[in-house]
């Protein structure tokens, strides 16, 4: 058992946005050599916690005690001083820079003129590499620009242990790991915990959890819910602590059998690049089919190839009438095709952030409903309001600014602009992340509404409850392909689980 | 596209000499007096300037900077020298270290003014280049003044009879670059122009590696001055303008990239060395004058074209906007 | 200047005057007030007249440079666009020297502005070459072109009657340039205001990316501001040679930096997609009446460079402190 004595304590830490608290009041203490897993939906105030604990935010109330002594912090420089090192998720990477340089970064070993040892720090890197166990096939004299994304999560890990800190921190950091280097990363982090050192650990999966923490805390809305030993709880008890309120009250009733209507959309064998491996799949009119798997399958790229973001991509493809994927957004939205893709990031992809509402609404339908070019201000109005009342946008003015709105709402903002183009067939990446468990409802809502009304729906979620509790199929993706189709019984987490992780159950329940 | 790599950065800076190469040959071959000590010793002159300034902008590029007022800076540096480098040897030391002062103190004021004033470079160094090039006027109003001829001599004929001192001086930039590029200071230019998050989150100062990035163009600026001071003897006010432009095609035909972090002093060299190689070679090639600014000009345009070959590469439509 | 008004993001239907444009003015006011009660002259209708004479060449100028900067990008071709406009349309006019016929140099000189347009926003748009690079070598090429060219053919230099009458005429007392100016700035501010192609200049320069994504056609709105911007120096070349009675070299080079000054002074940010007109305008009269203003003073061309310089980095410092403050 950890000791008991406070090791790291928040005391009545409080930060907020606007008017909304992301960190309410939080008392929270975790001791040392232990793993301490942090739950909690996107929004309830996990990375605030975290940017507080390395001092890139700086609550308005409270103190941070590390072994009884306050902390004051002005930047992640000052907390690595103190011992707190945080891995993000590849945040901190220098593209530009060669691996050793990269880890040995922020304390690089010196020669006697002060200049950069680099004899010594590639030593150093590959030390740092080979006492972790993971990455040993990295080269430390390549360019991090030139690693797949895993490596340089491994990067970004032995850059935090290197600085041998009391308190690490990991912020979704095995997301990115491959499979074969997740155990090796969890050897790693017991091992560190054995010697001493706290490790908070935030993550959205379960099983990864239970595998490692010694205790959870759970937080909502900006709130410290409840710490607990690992086990002591059950996974619904967890979940519902996390939402508040039993998942099956969260999602709308499903269609409950297969559509009629012959496929809108048809693939085998849809390939691009090396990261889609033949992808077969049908989505039909009033269905929604949800994707899922660990990230980085290859996810994104279905949904991008079917929009026509990629180029070169191979296979049989039918959309409507079309045998082609289309030309870009704006061939998706031409007559034959009617295709919509609501893209992952709402803040760079979705949104233009400091344009005004109204204009963020119109943008893919301004050009059709603007004689000559010249655009109507009445046409233009009846829209916004239109699509204002639809989705029910909680807004003062359309022309604000629309980051003046919550995550939210933004996101209905961003699903408001595409749906007037009317499309048949909806691509969603992730659209419930990062808002609120209402919201978040409301859109569940939608969508099945827009099924019911005929629309096919195809998403990208990263969580597995949304898999579950609203699709009517999930097809589970692995390395580029299709590892398993999942519907009605079958779909549950387990299956999901192992189907993600390709440990073969998946494969024998395929539904062809 | 990021993962441009190593190859890429160090081929174009490859390419860049390359094409040197080539039109060194050929101006070579087409000099009247071929490739004597003496033919190396007026072209080395006629590049040293322009490789002093190609140097300081790569270092402002690299931290995702640009200074726009590297031109002014240097004509200020010149027209400063032209009043303090002559005299006594010791007078002629305490000028050079006022002048080269007045280069890091100028490249600080854009470095603040960019991070405390939060402007963008482009406005920022704009605006401090015409506040220089003021002050470059009321230091000297017409071209004129006066240079050691001393040390004039020294810095433009050969060192030891073998080699211009000019190409020691661009040999001496490098040299200048490399030890500030080992240390801590020089790789945090490089770690804020490659992703200022990154540098941000790892514990790096990044204003203070901006700050310096120009303070050290600043320095480089003004080295040129000088060194265009130890060619003409004077100083002049008004050769700002031109320079400032042909420090970024400098810089962009030897490769390194605008949007910051990746790229190399040497090729930076290499790409003022190309352009000034032009020059001198359609005087003897017997290709009327008026013909330069074209030639220049054809240069610059394909030395630019070949950024776009990376699209041939792109297989997302997304990565096309990075 | 303790205007606790936050300023509006953008394009919206609310007042035409935000913070920096609010700034602008005031400054103007205090320079003139300062200006006219030291020297009487500055007054003068005639005066006055004069300046808006100078101050309507950079305004035109500006409207061009508004629209490339609104797209995040920048259009340093100005001044060689300028100069190759007023040099083929006059030697247009010079070879076709008859009434009516000669006008036919006019139209030469927006298609040069034009075509330089067009290959400006085609190197940033298609061959995703950065504008600042790009444009800076396709102004060399023009330099190239007109230097070798006018050194081999004496190239006649001959304003038509339409381009002598703007720039050098006289309606009602203001200067016709200055009715081509007030045109310009209502075709402009209609174009950003109430056509697709403005609308969605704003949201290209906003987030190139989120515009693709959103089905709008990025590079034809990138070509077309560029040929805007073309077309606007090329227009400003040729009123300017009618003024002079011929074109020069370097007759653009004064126009550059002062209208990229112009517009960012009016709170154009130069990462793109925000900014108003009406703030264009008032960079324009504020960097017009400095100048004039030390003219009148006599000072001495270093001073103008510092107090021009000064004032970009106040101004423009004090709207970046603004903004990250309403953050």
């Amino acid at each position: 058992m950890p000791e008991t004595s406070a090791f790291l304590k928040l005391d009545g830490i409080s930060k907020h946005y606007g008017g909304v608290f992301a960190l309410n009041n939080v008392h929270f203490e975790a001791s040392k050599a232990s793993i301490h897993a942090i739950l909690g939906e996107n929004g309830a105030g996990k990375s605030t916690l975290m940017k507080s604990l390395v001092g890139v935010v700086h609550p308005e109330e409270g103190s941070i005690l590390l072994e009884g002594q306050r902390l004051r912090m002005s930047g992640s420089g000052d907390a690595a001083e103190h011992g707190i090192v945080c891995i993000f998720q590849e945040l901190s990477i220098v593209p530009d820079l060669n691996v050793a340089a990269n880890i040995c970064l922020a304390d690089p070993p010196r020669t006697r003129l002060g200049l950069i040892d680099r004899k010594k720090q590639a030593r150093l890197a590959r030390e740092t590499l080979q006492d972790m166990g993971v990455g040993l096939d990295i080269d430390v004299h390549s360019k991090v620009a030139d690693l797949p994304l895993s490596k340089r999560q491994i990067v970004e890990i032995a850059k935090a242990v290197i600085r041998k800190p009391k308190v690490l921190i990991l912020d979704e950091a095995t997301s990115a790991l491959t499979a074969a280097d997740v155990e090796p990363v969890m050897a790693l982090l017991r091992r560190l915990r054995d010697e001493g050192t706290l490790i908070l650990f935030i993550s959205h999966r379960m099983h990864e959890v239970e595998a490692l923490a010694d205790t959870c805390s759970v937080f909502r809305n900006g709130e410290h819910v409840e710490t607990f030993a690992t086990g002591s709880r059950s996974d619904e008890e967890i979940v519902q602590m996390m939402i508040g309120k039993p998942l099956s009250q969260i999602f709308p009733e499903k269609a409950g059998e297969t559509p009629e209507a012959p496929p809108y959309l048809e693939t085998s064998g849809l390939s691009w690049n090396d990261k889609l491996k033949g992808v077969d799949l049908d989505v039909r009119p009033c269905e929604i089919v949800g994707l899922g798997g660990l990230d980085g399958q290859g996810q994104q790229e279905v949904l991008q190839a079917l929009a026509g973001v990629l180029r070169g991509v191979a296979g049989h493809i039918r959309i409507g009438e079309q045998t082609e994927v289309p030309n870009g957004p704006r061939g998706g939205l031409t007559e034959g095709y009617r295709v919509a893709l609501v893209p992952e990031d709402r803040k760079t992809g979705g949104l233009f952030l400091p344009q005004s509402i109204a204009n963020n609404l119109t943008a893919p339908i301004l050009e059709r409903i603007s004689p000559r070019g010249v655009v109507s201000g009445s046409e233009e109005h009846a829209r916004i309001d239109e699509m204002i009342r639809t989705l029910q946008i909680k807004v003062s003015s359309a022309d604000l600014a629309v980051s003046t709105l919550s995550g939210g709402n933004q996101q209905k903002v961003v699903i408001a602009k595409w749906l007037a183009t009317k499309p048949k067939l909806l691509l969603l990446i992730d659209p419930t992340r990062g808002i609120d468990v209402g919201t978040k409802q409301e859109i569940y809502r939608l969508l099945r509404d827009l099924a019911n009304d005929g629309l096919a729906i195809l998403f990208y979620t990263t969580d597995y409850d949304e898999l579950i509790g609203l699709c009517d199929r999930a097809l589970v993706m692995y390395d580029g392909r299709i590892n398993a189709e999942l519907s009605g019984d079958q779909l549950t987490e387990q299956n999901i689980l192992s189907s993600a992780l390709n440990m073969g159950v998946g494969a024998e329940e395929r539904v062809s | 596209m990021r993962s441009s790599g190593i190859f890429k950065t160090q081929g174009r800076t490859l390419f860049a000499w390359g094409v040197f190469a080539i039109l060194m040959g050929v101006f070579l071959s087409v000099h009247p007096r071929g490739a004597s000590l003496g033919v190396f010793t007026t072209w080395s002159n006629q590049c040293a300037a322009l490789a002093l300034l190609a140097v300081g902008q790569t270092i402002v590029v690299l931290s995702k900077g640009i200074d726009l007022s590297i031109g002014p800076i240097m004509a200020l540096a010149n027209c400063i020298a032209s009043h303090l480098v002559n005299g006594s040897p010791s007078e002629i030391a305490f000028g050079v270290v006022i002048v080269i002062a007045t280069g890091a103190i100028c490249g600080l004021i854009n470095g603040l003014v960019v991070v405390v004033g939060k402007l963008q470079a482009i406005i920022a160094t704009l605006a401090a280049g015409a506040i220089f090039t003021g002050l470059a006027l009321l230091v000297r109003p017409i071209p004129g003044g006066d240079i050691s001829v001393g040390l004039s001599d020294a810095m433009t004929m050969e060192a030891f009879g073998v080699v211009p001192s000019a190409v020691l001086v661009m040999l001496g930039a490098v040299a200048l670059w490399y030890p500030i590029r080992r240390h801590p200071i020089g790789r945090s230019i490089i770690a804020v122009g490659s992703s200022e998050a990154a540098a941000e989150a790892s514990g790096l100062n990044v204003a203070r590696a901006k700050i310096a990035a120009y303070a050290l163009g600043g320095v480089f600026a003004a080295l040129g001055g000088l060194f265009i001071g130890f060619q003409t003897l004077s100083g002049d006010p008004s050769i700002g303008l031109t320079y400032t432009l042909n420090s970024i095609a400098a810089v962009v035909i030897g490769g390194t990239m605008l949007t910051g972090g990746a790229g190399s002093v040497v090729g930076s060299i290499a790409g003022a060395l190309v352009l000034r190689t032009i020059g001198s070679l359609i005087f003897f090639i017997g290709l009327q004058p008026l013909a330069q600014p074209l030639f220049e000009g054809t240069v610059l345009l394909i030395a630019v074209s070949f950024g776009a070959t990376r699209l041939l590469k792109i297989k997302n439509r997304m990565e096309v906007f990075q | 200047m303790s205007s606790a008004v936050k300023s509006k993001p953008s394009v919206s239907w609310s007042l035409p005057f935000d913070g920096p444009t609010r700034s602008v003015f005031v400054a103007i006011v205090v320079l003139i007030v300062v200006g006219g009660s030291f020297f009487p002259q500055f007054f003068s209708p005639y005066y006055l007249a004069q300046q808006m004479q100078n101050g309507a060449f950079l305004g035109i100028v500006s409207a061009g440079a508004m629209v490339v900067i609104l797209l995040g990008q920048i259009d340093l071709s100005v001044p060689w666009t300028m100069t190759a406009a007023a040099t083929i349309s006059t030697a247009v006019v010079g070879a076709n020297p008859q009434a009516g016929i000669s006008e036919l140099g006019l139209l030469a000189g927006l298609g040069v502005g034009a075509l330089v347009g067009f290959v400006n926003g085609f190197g940033v748009a298609v061959m995703r070459i950065p504008s600042m690079i790009w444009t800076l070598a396709t102004n060399n090429i023009l330099l190239g072109l007109l230097v070798y060219f006018s050194g081999f053919y004496a190239l006649a230099s001959q304003p038509s009657l339409v381009m002598r009458a703007i720039g050098q005429g006289k309606v009602m007392g203001l200067p016709a340039v200055v009715l081509v100016w007030i045109a310009v700035s209502v075709l402009t501010i209609f174009m950003l205001k109430r056509t697709v192609f403005g609308r969605n200049i704003y949201l290209v320069g906003t987030s190139e990316p989120a515009a693709y994504l959103s089905a709008i056609n990025t590079r034809r709105v990138t070509i077309l501001a560029f040929v805007f911007a073309g077309v606007m120096s090329a227009l400003a070349g040729m009123m300017l040679a009618g003024y002079a009675g011929q074109s020069y070299q370097r007759m653009g080079d004064p126009y550059l930096l002062p209208g990229i000054a112009a517009v960012v002074l009016g709170g154009t940010s130069l990462f793109g997609g925000a900014g108003r007109y009406a703030g264009t305008v008032a960079g324009v009269l504020l960097i017009t009446l400095m100048s004039s203003m030390l003219s009148i003073m006599q000072a001495p061309e270093a001073a103008k460079q510092i107090a021009y310089g000064l004032v970009i980095i106040v101004m423009v410092g004090l709207y970046s402190r603004r903004a990250a403050k309403t953050e």
